[in-house]
This record gives C-alpha cells, structure tokens and sequence, in this order.
C-alpha cells in the first residue's frame, strides 16, 4: 500500500511493522491519539453519567437508599453535583469533540500525513491521562473529592473547614492544570497543522467547516484559559499556604475569581459547543445532497460569535454582587450574541431546502442536534435578560438551559460525528437500525428528562439543592423530579443499543468501503481505516471546496474535493 | 407543560410583575421562534425527502440574494433583541440599581447555614442597644420599601424569595444594598440559592409579611422593655 523511500514520508520516522506498545498505547498516530481521547472520554461519560443517576434518584426520592450507591447525604450529595459538572464539561465534552475527533479529522480532512507536532500530540493524550488519573483518585483521598460545584467559588473552595474537603479540592485544581497543558499541547498542534500542512490547493476557504470550528474552538480556548490558570494557582495558594487573594478579611475579593472562571468559562461553552456544530455542518450537506447554505458566512459567524464570547461573561454573575450597573451592558452583549448563532442555525434549516434528504443515521442525529439546540438556544435569551435572570438565575430553568445546549452538542452533535465516521475510524459499518433506535429513544427520553426541569425551575427550584422536599413551595411539583428521574433512567438504558452495535460491528460488522455515504471531503479518499501516514505515496490533490453536492450538469450528485475535472462543461 | 408563565409562583411585590412582563415577552417571542423554525425545519424535512427521480438543487448560498434569505431573519432576531433590552433595561434599574426612600432598614447576615437578621430598633441606628436580631425570621409590613443590608460571615450565599422575585447574592466582605416592596400579607419561604457548603440544601428563612396593624403589633411587642 505505502511505497517505501517515498521522498515526501521520510520527515516522519516510520516503520511499517509497529509493536504492540507504539501502536496502540505510546503511539504518535494522530488517528490512534484520538481513538484514546475517545476512550477515556467515553470511561469519563460512564463515571459522570452515573454520578448524575445518584443525584436524579436522590432528587425524586430524597434521602432513600439508591441502588447500588446506599444512601446520599447532603456532604456526598455537593460532590456528586460538582464532580458530575466538572467531568462532563473538561472530561468528557473535551477529550471527545476536540481531542477524538479534532485529532482524528484535522489531518485527514486537510490532506496531511499526521499532525505537526507528533510527539507532543502523543504527550497531550498522556497528559491528560494523568490528569484522569489526578480526579479519580481525589475520590478516595480522606475528605472526598470536591465539593464546591464546578464552579469553585471561593471562599467556599478556599478554605478547607468551609466544606471539610481538603485534598480532594487541590487535586481536583491539579487535575485541571494537568487537562488545560494537555488541550494547550493539542490546541497548539491543531493550530500549526491545519495552517501548515495543507495539501497543494486546500486553501481556507475550501476548508471543511468542522475544520474552521475546531480551529475557532481551539484559539477561543489558548485565548481564554490564561486567566483562569492565574486564578487556579491563586485558589491553590489560599488554600496551600493562606494567602488572601480571594479571601475578603485580608484584602482579597471572591468576586475576583468569578470574572477568571467565567472569562475563560464562556468561551469554554463555544469550546465545546463549535466542534459539535462543525461536526454537524459537516453531517448536513452530505446526507441532503446540497452545499451547505452559506459557506463563508457560517465562517464569519463562527469568528463573531467567538469574538464576542469574550465580552459577555458578567451575564453569569448578574446578582452576584458586582456592580448592578454593569449588568445591562452585558445583557445586551448576551443577548447579540444570539444573532451569529440564529444566521449558523438558519443557515443550517436552509440547506436542506430542495435537498434530496437521506435519513441515514448520522443525519438524524444531526437533525436531532438542530432541534434540541433551538430550544437550548431560545432558552438563553432568558438567562441573558439580566431582569429576568433576576428570578431565573441559579434555578433548574438554567439546568434545563446548559443541557438544551451542552447535552446537545455532545450527545446528538457527537453522536452525528461518531456514527458518520466509525466507519473511516474503524474500517467497520454499524447497524443502521440498532443505530435509530438508540436515536429515537435518546430523542424522547432526553426530553422526557430534560424539559420538565424548565418548569419546576420557573416554579423556583434552586440548583445543587440535595432535598427539594425541605421547601413547602417545592412540595406540590415534587412529580416533576420523579419524572425527570425516570426519564434519565431511560434515556441511560436507550443506550444499550449504542453499545451492542458497536461491540456487535466490531467483532463482526461489515467491512467499511473506502466512501460509504459518498461524501466530498479528504477522508474519504483514504482507505478505512486510513494507515499510518494515511495516504499511500502520493498526496491528493484539491481541486475545489468541501460541499460540492449535486452540480448541475453532472451525472453523480457529488463531486470530491480531490477529482480533477478534465474540462468542465459549464 | 408549555404554557410557562402558569408556573411561576404567586408574585408578592411591587416590581415582580414587571419582572414577570420582561419573562413573558421573552417567553411569546420565544415560542413563536421554537414554532416557526422547528415548523419550517420539519416542512422541510418532508418535502425535501429523498424521492427517485429527483436531484437536490445547487444553491450555495453564497450569493447576497440567497444569503438575504436568512439575512432577513437574522435581522428580525436582532430587532427583537433590542426590544427584549430596552423593555428589560429600566425594570433591571428599578430593581437593582435604585433604591426608594425607605423608614425600615434590616440587615441580614448570612452564615453556615442560617441567616440573622437584624433590626435596628426604635432608634433607626444599627450598633445601639435597642438592636434585636432574629434568626431565620424577617418581619416586614406590606405596602412599605424595605431596605436591606446584605452582608456573610463566612462563603458566599444568596438570599431568593421566589415569591419576591428577589435574589441577590451576599459576598463576604461586602455590605450589599437590596431593596422590595411586599404586596400581601402571609408567610412565604427565603431559601439560600448559592451553594454554600453541607447544609446548604434546608438553608432558608421564613419571611413573615404582616398588615400595617399586626406590624405594629409585632413591633411592640419585640420592642417592649425598651
């Protein structure tokens, strides 16, 4: 397959028969780093998924033994609401829609042999090992893990007689150092890969979009997460050796550290949330035969609504006590943020207007991502009138928002991704029908789960409260919380299907085909799965952009990037 | 399920129903945009399905003229959101950034995990010995602004009473003005809604508002001795 000596492969040190442990463990192969990104985001999808079943039960049948768990105390009951938030947003939204399958495509899609920097991408995934390793072993230390949200507000986390956890929290504070060097080691690698290691006529513009997102996601995170790390080591040292830097007796200022958090934090949403629009963006023009609506413009509204990221994140502290007056001009920050968003979502509804729309499975997840968005997207708005946020703040309507949102991109938006590209990560096909099924149920019972929250949060039901029941006006809506907690038990079980299917393909799917969804984009044109260097001795070439579906005046309705047309009849 | 505004608890203050206008315009604007894109996306989504014998179109889209097609849109999202600004702007200032004229200030301490509050007394002056301090019990009259001093002794809490429409959020090393106006007598719940360490779930103070009589009365009794 790969012709030896080839004159463009010798920067790279290969060999074409690679060990056990430098293929599948100490590898520096940009498609195997993030098939372990994958991993260990899915362990940390398992870990946090049952973290948050212990709460739902605690929540519809407070202070009875939960299966398997014994009883929730109020102490164990903050742990599993910060480590649940903490693993979802940095252990899991993370490795999975940046790490897998920014590692996994950047290369492919863009027509490189690996990434820039394969060693340090290699380090990346180890670093961030360690890490995993760091937060769970904060479970066992004496103390517990932490237990201050995922948040961290001081004093609450900066001192350890506040909450009686004193390890668990600076390992929790080491176990984030480790993850952002890690995604700082991978953000930068993406960086320099996709600026430097384009093939011969892959310019910007021609770009696939999950590219432009990952690359926008990947600079709003080097962007952001300084401050933060400033402030992690100033926590860490209020709580080590008893500086005062968020602690008010001694001239410090806990407001201080909610302007770091939420400075990096907002972008951190559109870290997560970008990738899985990308993915999707990618998914749409494939399966409706059509270009997507507006290449450029979905580019430029990435940019603004990254840019503009970083002047709204006051809108997560409007009642927190800084200055009322500033509340309005982040509102308004917040609430324009809407408009890029609304052009990519429309965008997103207009391609597939005359489109030939097939349902295969990664489409409906993508579908089911549009869907699910809006409503998080709608939801927003709420959370950004600062009036309005007055009562709504700090309420399950913004647990029903950031799940609208998070859950979506995550869940639909990565599952939109894994469906589409198992076949080029695995060299297998999945099962279509078990594969809809674990759509349609995840569909439904993430509803049944997620939106009733929106009602018993306007009801006025605070977030991290262990036990609704101790408050009168909570008593008459407890049945929501019993139906939110039986729809998380089912949405979990909706997803028995996912996990025979891929066992099932694996073992003994059928062999994947170099192009199954006859799709555009570089990838393809790679053998599944694609070898290390992924292409043999040559390089393809591109011709022309990413989503070039159902050009008049051609029998196919898909023209890849790499064909080169002799003469076009146009 | 949908019909969101049925939700929201009975509404005991002056400016909660402002507060409430702001959540229900956001609310219909809202709704309509769920109805009309999801409406639009699932017309699509049928009458675009694949059938033989027909092509996709080739629209780019990148065109101004195919562009305008959700330009237009968008720009109806952004003059929405002004409107849902500038309806929001003076009710937010009205709550937070004002205070009226007030004869009752009370300050309210909150510590792990119980609020004390604390009444100045005939004097009007905090720090004389008339000063009396109840725990999880704050009296007000109706149809009078109340000031508060909100102020924490150890982590950060923030005082909600859904019935109020009134949160805000206590920093330790702040005293942080606040202000309502109670509408109706009763008795309603003052939860703690900042995550503030083990006992953070029960955290919460009763909030007794009583007519200008039995107020009085409260008074007088409270303030007897002195």
């Amino acid at each position: 397959m790969r012709e030896s000596g080839a004159g463009t492969l010798d920067t790279h040190e290969h060999h074409a028969e690679r060990g056990f442990w430098r293929t599948y463990v100490f590898s520096t192969d940009h498609k195997m780093i993030g098939k372990q990104y994958l991993s260990l985001g899915l362990f940390w999808a398992v870990v946090g998924g049952l973290l948050a079943h212990v709460m739902r039960w605690q929540l519809a049948w407070p202070d009875t033994a939960v299966p398997g768990w014994g009883e929730v105390g109020p102490e164990t009951y903050n742990v599993l609401v910060t480590m649940h938030g903490t693993i979802m947003v940095f252990f899991v939204a993370m490795p999975i829609l940046l790490g897998a399958f920014g590692n996994f495509l950047i290369p492919l899609m863009i027509g490189a042999r690996d990434m820039a920097f394969p060693r340090l991408n290699m380090l990346s995934v180890w670093v961030f090992a360690l890490a995993s390793l760091v937060l769970l072993v904060s479970f066992f230390v004496p103390g517990g893990a932490a237990s201050a949200g995922w948040t961290g507000y001081p004093p609450l986390s900066a001192k350890v007689e506040y909450t009686g956890v004193n390890w668990g929290l600076n390992l929790w504070i080491l176990a984030h150092a480790l993850e952002f060097a890690a995604f700082l080691m991978g953000g930068v690698n993406y960086l320099t890969t996709a600026i430097a290691l384009r093939v011969p006529g892959m310019t910007f513009f021609r770009l696939p979009l999950v590219i432009w997102q990952q690359l926008t996601a990947t600079t709003l995170f080097l962007l952001s997460v300084g401050p933060l790390i400033a402030g992690a080591v100033m926590l860490l040292l209020d709580r080590i050796i008893g500086t005062h830097f968020y602690a008010a007796e001694g001239g410090g200022d806990p407001l201080l550290w909610q302007h770091l958090f939420w400075f990096f934090g907002h972008p951190e949403v559109y870290v997560i949330l970008l990738p899985a629009v990308g993915l999707v963006l990618d998914v749409l023009p494939v399966f409706a035969r059509k270009p997507i609506f507006g290449y450029r413009w979905i580019i430029y509204s990435t940019i603004a609504a990254g840019g503009l990221s970083f002047i709204v994140w006051a809108h997560h502290m409007f009642v927190s006590g800084m200055d009322p007056r500033l509340a309005m001009p982040f509102s308004i920050t917040t609430i324009l943020i809407s408009v890029p968003f609304a052009y990519i979502m429309f965008a997103m509804i207009a391609t597939l207007y005359k489109g030939s729309i097939r349902f295969d499975t990664p489409m409906l997840w993508a579908l089911g991502f549009i869907a699910m968005f809006i409503v998080g997207g709608l939801t927003g708005i709420f959370n950004g009138s600062a009036p309005a946020d007055i009562y709504i703040s700090d309420t399950y309507f913004v647990v029903a928002h950031f799940h609208y949102t998070l859950f979506s991109s995550v869940v639909f938006g990565g599952f939109a991704g894994f469906y589409f590209w198992f076949p080029k990560m695995f060299g297998r096909l999945l099962s279509e029908p078990l594969g809809k099924i674990h759509f349609w149920l995840t569909l439904v019972f993430f509803n049944v789960t997620f939106f009733p929250l929106h009602n018993i949060g306007l009801a006025g039901m605070m977030r991290r409260i262990a036990n609704p029941l101790e408050y009168e006006y909570l008593v008459p809506h407890q049945w929501i919380n019993v139906v939110a907690t039986v729809g998380a038990i089912l949405l979990l079980a909706s997803q028995i299907p996912f996990v025979v299917n891929v066992v099932w393909s694996l073992l003994a799917g059928k062999t994947a085909p170099k192009n199954p969804w006859e799709a555009n984009t570089l990838e393809w044109t790679a053998p599944s799965p694609p070898p290390p260097l992924n292409w043999g001795a040559t390089l393809p070439v591109v011709y022309r952009g990413a989503y070039e579906y159902s050009l008049p005046d051609m029998a196919e309705d898909w023209l890849p990037q790499d064909r080169a047309l002799a003469a076009r009849s146009r | 399920m949908l019909n969101w505004m049925r939700w929201l608890p009975e509404n005991v203050s002056t400016y909660g129903g402002e507060i409430d206008a702001v959540i229900a315009l956001i609310y219909y604007v809202t709704l309509a945009w769920f109805f009309l894109t999801l409406g639009v996306f699932g017309f699509f989504l049928i009458r675009y399905r694949r059938r033989d014998g027909r092509r996709a179109t080739y629209v780019a889209g990148e065109r101004l003229r195919e562009a305008a097609w959700i330009l237009v849109p968008v720009a109806v999202v952004l003059v929405l959101d002004f409107w849902i600004d500038l309806r929001g702007g003076p009710v937010w200032a009205k709550v937070k950034t004002t205070m009226p004229p007030t004869e009752l200030t009370i300050q309210v301490t909150a510590k792990q995990f119980n609020w004390e509050i604390l009444y100045p007394g005939p004097d009007g002056k905090f720090g004389t010995e008339d000063d009396r301090q109840f725990d999880n019990e704050l009296h007000v009259p109706v149809g009078k602004p109340v000031r508060l001093v909100l102020k924490s002794k150890d982590v950060i809490h923030s005082l909600f009473s859904p019935n109020l429409r009134f949160k805000q959020d206590i920093v330790p090393g702040r005293a942080i003005p606040a202000w309502f106006e109670a509408t109706k007598p009763g008795k309603y719940e003052l939860p703690c809604a900042e995550l503030c360490g083990f006992g953070h779930s029960g955290m919460k103070a009763w909030l007794y508002v009583h007519s200008p009589e039995e107020y009085q009365k409260w008074v007088n009794e409270q303030w007897a001795s002195s």
